[in-house]
């Protein structure tokens, strides 16, 4: 008897809804093993997770506030990952679009009228996160230097270069010596919906529809779409393969740069450490799992804030070790990215049967002459 | 023949079925092979002949039926259990390892092969086993140096020195010249004299004819007849291949010459490795003419082709096509000039698998006004693009929605033409268009290839195929090492000096047709 692995050849609907739920259930089995041997009851700690995520209004906000980031990166991801562009420095792109919104709402706030300055932050980080990634996107695009290196070392720059400025030049010199800028005048706030949760997310909205529409409905989108499932067939019908790479990045590393605005202009309202969490590396399993669909992205991307909000709450409430909120999300996530192998993978039991005597001796001599 | 019906086959496979998802690739399949004879196994493109045979050789399992070798019942789970039973198979892509020797590939993979082999015995054994069956290949030599002729010998040889009694060849011929084919011939003879027996997988009705003492036919999975060689015909074998008349003259009426479209002129170029692959070569196709470039593969039709069409730069040399310079330009560019192209690898180039047929099919248009707006894209004028192309080309798919990979080879390859055709503004550069379709495929693609040459296209048919270059061509360029050995136009040639120059030898008197 043998097991083999092979391809299925037409992932049908039920397949890509079972798998996904198997996956969750199988999950959750193995989170609540972990957490028995930690001594906790897994149903009371499932239902403080839910409801530290989704429990009330407070909880959604919280949730919506890990959300956002996680949805313009990774969108931004999404697309780059869509022709083969393996962005992993969407944490820098963030980190990069953060500094110029801190850059224009520390400086430019007396200079400009105040209507215009979260404006001005959206634009100039949106760019600094373009140009960002644009580093990268021309090192691949006409040197042929591997993207993977490329955007995961500018991540160290751009984070490093920020921890700089709030350590340094930008410290608030009446923060009694503590790293952070000073907070940003009102003018520079992004307006807040209830609570912590802010306008950032009819950024991450608009954002998917306009992505969606441009992946479908455009030349541009189309290009994209034959240049990433097929780069020889984009070659062959006359596609500017470098200068689809670049357009794509900047789209991509702006998107980035403009979670990092949120960040400072909508949760924070200053520069501190905490900007780079690594929303900008979840954002690439986020990209993964809703299997770059635009729409996809902002689903996966709320329920995986609410692992990460539900985390934190079951530390907090059942008392355990700060480790196993940690654990926790990861054993959750693990069954979750391994079953969607079985999407397009199935496998299969052959047994080895002995072949009986189908064949009869004496059918020799109708040889069909 | 009738001493060898008395005798036990030294292979008989019966009722061997074989599902995939939503194909049946064999349905009860029977094959017997006796000692002694050459084999073809002949069908059309989706017959199931390499699904039979990849059953054989351990590579699939089949759902149903039974394998017995030598009177024996056998189970084979694995390429291994082949070659301990004797069998093994010559695949159409040879698993060779470039930069080992000849030796090395041979012993790669022998099981209780020692820490260090004795390499010495090995070469005096292959030596010894080249000398007996013709076929010479200098054991020390890396497979990289080797021609592909060498490389299938290679191939035949590693068989023949895991003592396999049982060679199975998938399309032997296809990478072969017409000459290298009689020494495979010839091979294969010698070895079949010795008790064994060879399988040839092949849709050529000409190879079936030349190769084997017997052939079986299988079409759409199922086995149509089997037939001494001696007692059947081409013309019986093809109606046994597709279930109907084939027509193996085409209708091809004299056009008007127009104008130079294509015109090159000592193009230099190399190849991926940066070694010359093209040396020299200056070419003319007018309006309403087809020329055909023969030649074994590897001798810079490849490159050629991919100079033309923008893909590959030159070295040296232009190319003019519709009076514009385009050497070096993008392939972009090369397409506005007026360069339609119907490329080598269909899967791999012309086609974006999972995207859909409608998709497929824009792929050159939806730049035009009717397709798109601006930057924005017009859905229903693709839909209804794709409509006009699946009527007017006959594709067969089951809506412009379908992703093209579930599409049939032959299907592939009218989406491609349809694409192509349309968008032509001039210049046809098809390489293999009709390469590995079915006999109805093949027939419809040399069809609109000649139609395409009434309505004043210049086409250049690059092919392996002779049979098709003579044809629809009008005029046929031998290329050989980089070079264009020769031109002489359809009228006087004929296969034997077609072959030699192939071979690299000049014709007579040169440059007759130009």
């Amino acid at each position: 008897m043998r097991i083999v692995f092979e391809k299925r050849q037409n992932v049908s609907r039920i397949i890509r809804v079972l798998v996904p739920a198997l996956s969750l259930i199988f999950a959750l089995i193995f989170g609540a093993i972990l957490l028995l041997l930690s001594g906790v009851d897994p149903f009371t700690a499932y239902a403080a997770m839910f409801k530290g995520a989704f429990g009330d209004s407070h909880a959604v906000a919280e949730t919506l506030v890990k959300a956002i980031p996680l949805m313009l990166t990774g969108l931004g991801v999404a697309i780059a990952f869509r022709m083969l562009f393996w962005n992993i420095g969407a944490e820098g792109q963030l980190a990069m679009g953060g500094l110029a919104a801190t850059g224009v709402a520390l400086y430019a706030s007396d200079l400009l009228p105040g209507w215009s300055i979260v404006p001005a932050a959206v634009l100039l980080g949106m760019l600094a996160g373009a140009l960002w990634a644009a580093i990268p996107a021309l090192l691949r695009a006409y040197l042929q230097v591997n993207e993977t290196i490329t955007t995961l070392m500018m991540n160290y720059i751009a984070i490093l270069l920020v921890s700089h400025m709030y350590h340094g030049p930008w410290r608030d010199p009446e923060g009694y010596g503590f790293p952070g800028t000073a907070r940003f005048p009102e003018v520079a706030w992004l307006p807040r919906l209830y609570d912590r949760a802010h306008a950032g997310l009819f950024f991450a909205l608009i954002a998917a529809g306009v992505l969606w529409f441009v992946l479908q409905r455009t030349k541009w989108g189309f290009e994209l779409r034959i240049t990433g499932e097929n780069p020889k067939a984009a070659r062959y019908i006359g596609i500017n393969i470098p200068k689809q790479i670049l357009t794509a990045m900047l789209l991509s590393g702006a998107l980035c740069g403009l979670a990092g605005v949120c960040e400072v202009t909508g949760v924070m309202r200053r520069l501190q450490q905490g900007l780079t969490v690594g929303y900008g590396y979840t954002a690439i399993i986020v990209a993964w799992m809703s299997q770059l669909n635009p729409w996809g992205v902002l689903l996966v991307a709320f329920l995986l804030a609410g692992l990460l909000v539900g985390g934190d709450q079951i530390q907090m409430a059942m008392g355990l070790p700060a480790a196993m909120g940690l654990v926790l999300q990861g054993a959750l996530l693990f069954p979750m990215l391994g079953g969607s192998l079985f999407a397009e993978y199935r496998l299969r039991v052959v047994r080895a049967e002995t072949q009986e005597a189908i064949l009869p001796q004496q059918s020799l001599a109708k040889e069909s002459e | 023949m009738s001493e060898l019906k008395i005798r036990e086959p030294i292979l008989r496979m019966e009722g061997i079925t074989k599902r995939f998802p939503g194909v049946l690739a064999n349905d009860h399949v029977d094959l017997k092979l006796y000692e002694g004879e050459v084999l073809a196994l002949l069908g059309e493109n989706g017959a199931g002949k390499s699904t039979l045979m990849n059953v054989l050789c351990g590579l699939y399992r089949a759902d149903d039926g039974a394998i017995a070798v030598r009177g024996d019942l056998v189970d084979i789970q694995s390429p291994r259990d082949a070659y301990e039973l004797g069998i093994g198979m010559v695949h159409q892509n040879f698993m060779l390892v470039e930069t080992m020797t000849v030796a090395e590939n041979v012993v790669l993979g022998l099981q209780g092969l020692a820490f260090q082999p004795e390499m010495r015995q090995v070469k005096r054994r292959l030596q010894e086993l080249g000398e007996r069956y013709g076929l010479k290949v200098d054991p020390d030599a890396y497979i990289w140096q080797l021609s592909v002729g060498e490389q299938q010998r290679v191939e035949i040889l590693k068989l023949l020195y895991r003592d396999v009694d049982i060679l199975v060849l998938d399309e032997p011929t296809a990478v072969l010249t017409p000459q290298e084919v009689d020494d495979l011939v010839e091979v294969l003879r010698r070895v079949v004299r010795e008790g064994k027996a060879a399988i040839f997988i092949t849709h050529k009705l000409r190879e079936v004819m030349m190769f084997s003492d017997r052939v079986t036919v299988l079409r759409g999975g199922e086995n149509v007849a089997t037939r001494s060689t001696s007692k059947t015909s081409p013309e019986e074998l093809a109606q046994l291949m597709v279930g109907r008349e084939v027509l193996f003259q085409l209708e091809r009426t004299t056009c008007d010459l127009g104008a130079p479209v294509l015109e090159v002129e000592n193009l230099e170029a190399l190849n991926d490795k940066g070694l010359p692959a093209l040396r020299g070569v200056s070419l003319t196709v007018r309006a309403g003419e087809i020329v055909g470039i023969a030649g074994v593969a590897g001798n810079g039709q490849r490159e050629l082709a991919e100079v033309i069409t923008g893909l590959r730069d030159a070295v040296d040399g232009e190319v003019h096509v519709n009076e514009t310079c385009i050497t070096n330009c993008s392939p972009l560019r090369a397409i506005r000039a007026g360069v339609s192209h119907v490329p080598e690898d269909r899967v791999e180039m012309g086609l974006v698998g999972d995207m859909s047929v409608a998709e497929n099919l824009a792929l050159k248009a939806y730049r035009s006004s009717e397709l798109s707006r601006g930057p924005v894209l017009f859905p229903e004028g693709m839909k209804r693009f794709a409509r006009s192309l699946i009527d007017g080309f006959d594709i067969a798919t089951p809506g412009p929605e379908t992703r093209v990979k579930f599409l049939s080879g032959g299907n592939l390859q009218k989406a491609i033409l349809a694409r192509e055709l349309t968008a032509c503004e001039g210049l046809l550069v098809a390489v293999h268009p009709t390469r590995g379709l079915d006999v109805g495929a093949t027939e419809s693609v040399r069809e609109l290839l000649l139609e395409q040459r009434e309505k004043g296209t210049a086409v250049l048919l690059i092919s392996e195929d002779l049979d098709e270059l003579l044809e629809i061509s009008d005029r046929i360029a031998v290329m050989f090492e980089g070079e264009i050995v020769g031109v002489v136009s359809v009228e006087e040639a004929d296969l034997d000096t077609l072959g030699l120059m192939m071979a690299g030898e000049r014709p007579q008197q040169e440059g007759a047709a130009q």
